[in-house]
C-alpha cells in the first residue's frame, strides 16, 4: 500500500521516509528566524536606501513564504507532488491577480478622480 | 516489460492504471485545495488593506499605532508553534502518543500567547480611540488582522477537540489524518502571518 502511495503522489505535510524527519523543521526554523530578523532590521534601519526598503521587505517575505512551503509544508518538485504544485501555482496566480489588480485599478481611479478642492469649487 | 513486472515495481505503472489513491493522499490534497481557497480570502483582505491603508480620515496613521517589538514577539510565538506542531505531526507518524500530546500542548500554549497578545493590542487601540470605526484604514486593519486571529483561535478550538478525540479513540488512521490536516492548516496560517507582518506592520508609513 505504502509504495503505491508513493507512486501516486503525496499530500503536503510531514514524510515518514526521510532519515531525520525533525531536521527539516529545525532547518526551516533557523531560516525563518533569520529572515524575520532581517525583515525587522530592514524596516527600521537607515542604511537601506529609503525607496528600496519596501522592495527588500517584499523579497524577504517571499523568501520566507518559500521556506515555509518547503520545510514546513514539504512541497517539493518531486514528480509525485505535481498536483500539489499545480494547485499552489493556481493559488499564487489568483492571489497576485486579486492584489495587483485591485491596486492597479484603485490607483488609476484615484488619478482619474477630481481632487476634493476641485469638486467643492464646482459645487459652489 | 511485461504487465506483471510493472505491477510488481509499482512506480513504472501509469497513474491511471494504479487504482484510487490512498485516503491519506486524497484527504491531504483536498485539504490543500481548501487552504488555497482560504488564502484567496486573505488575498482579498490584503488587497482591501493595501488600497485603504492611506485613508486615515484625519485619524491615527499606521506608523503611529504599531509597536514593532510586540509584533516581533507575536511572530516568534507563531513560528515556534509551527515547529512544535511539526514535531507533533512526526510523533503521530511514529505512533508516540505521549510526545504527540506534549508537542500539541506546547503548540496550543504558543497559540494562546499569540492570540492574547493580539487581543491586548486590539483593546489598547480601541481604548485609544483607534477602533475599526475610526477610518477606512482602521476598518481594513481590524478586518485583515482580526480574520487571521480568528483563524488561529478556531484552529486552537479544533486542536482541543482533536486532542479530546485522540484521548477517547486513540491514534487510529482517521485521527492521524485529522491531525495531519490540522498541521497543514496551522502552517498555512503562519504563511499568511508573514504577509500580515510585512505589509501591515513593517510596511507602515
Amino acid at each position: 500500500m505504502e509504495h503505491l502511495a508513493e507512486a501516486q503522489g503525496r499530500a503536503p505535510g510531514p514524510s515518514r521516509h526521510s532519515r531525520h524527519p525533525g531536521m527539516s523543521y529545525l532547518v526551516g526554523l533557523a531560516y525563518a528566524i533569520a529572515l524575520t530578523v532581517a525583515s525587522f532590521w530592514a524596516s527600521s534601519t537607515t542604511s537601506v536606501y529609503g525607496p528600496a526598503a519596501p522592495v527588500l521587505l517584499a523579497v524577504l517575505a517571499i523568501a520566507q513564504m518559500g521556506i515555509h512551503l518547503v520545510f514546513f509544508l514539504h512541497i517539493s518538485s518531486a514528480p509525485d507532488q505535481t498536483n500539489n504544485v499545480l494547485a499552489l501555482a493556481f493559488g499564487i496566480f489568483v492571489t497576485a491577480f486579486i492584489i495587483f489588480g485591485s491596486l492597479l485599478i484603485m490607483t488609476h481611479l484615484n488619478h482619474a478622480m477630481m481632487s476634493m478642492e476641485q469638486l467643492q469649487s464646482i459645487q459652489r | 516489460m511485461s504487465m506483471e513486472g510493472a505491477i510488481a515495481s509499482g512506480e513504472d505503472m501509469p497513474l491511471s492504471f494504479q487504482g484510487p489513491a490512498p485516503l491519506r493522499v486524497v484527504a491531504g490534497f483536498g485539504f490543500w485545495l481548501f487552504l488555497l481557497s482560504d488564502i484567496l480570502i486573505f488575498a482579498a483582505l490584503f488587497a482591501a488593506y493595501a488600497v485603504l491603508s492611506g485613508e486615515t480620515a484625519g485619524g491615527p496613521k499606521a506608523v503611529e499605532l504599531f509597536d514593532k517589538r510586540h509584533v516581533f514577539i507575536e511572530t516568534v510565538c507563531l513560528l515556534a508553534s509551527s515547529v512544535t506542531c511539526g514535531f507533533g505531526a512526526l510523533a503521530v507518524l511514529r505512533g508516540d502518543l505521549r510526545a504527540m500530546y506534549l508537542w500539541m500542548m506546547v503548540t496550543l500554549a504558543l497559540g494562546v500567547a499569540f492570540v492574547s497578545m493580539e487581543a491586548s493590542e486590539f483593546s489598547t487601540m480601541v481604548a485609544a480611540g483607534a477602533g475599526p470605526s475610526r477610518s477606512a484604514f482602521l476598518s481594513a486593519f481590524f478586518t485583515l488582522v482580526g480574520t487571521h486571529g480568528l483563524h488561529v483561535s478556531l484552529g486552537m478550538v479544533w486542536l482541543v477537540i482533536l486532542l479530546l478525540q485522540v484521548r477517547s479513540l486513540g491514534l487510529q488512521p482517521a485521527m492521524s489524518r485529522r491531525l495531519f490536516c490540522f498541521g497543514l492548516f496551522w502552517h498555512a496560517l503562519d504563511i499568511v502571518w508573514i504577509g500580515v507582518f510585512t505589509i501591515v506592520y513593517l510596511g507602515a508609513r
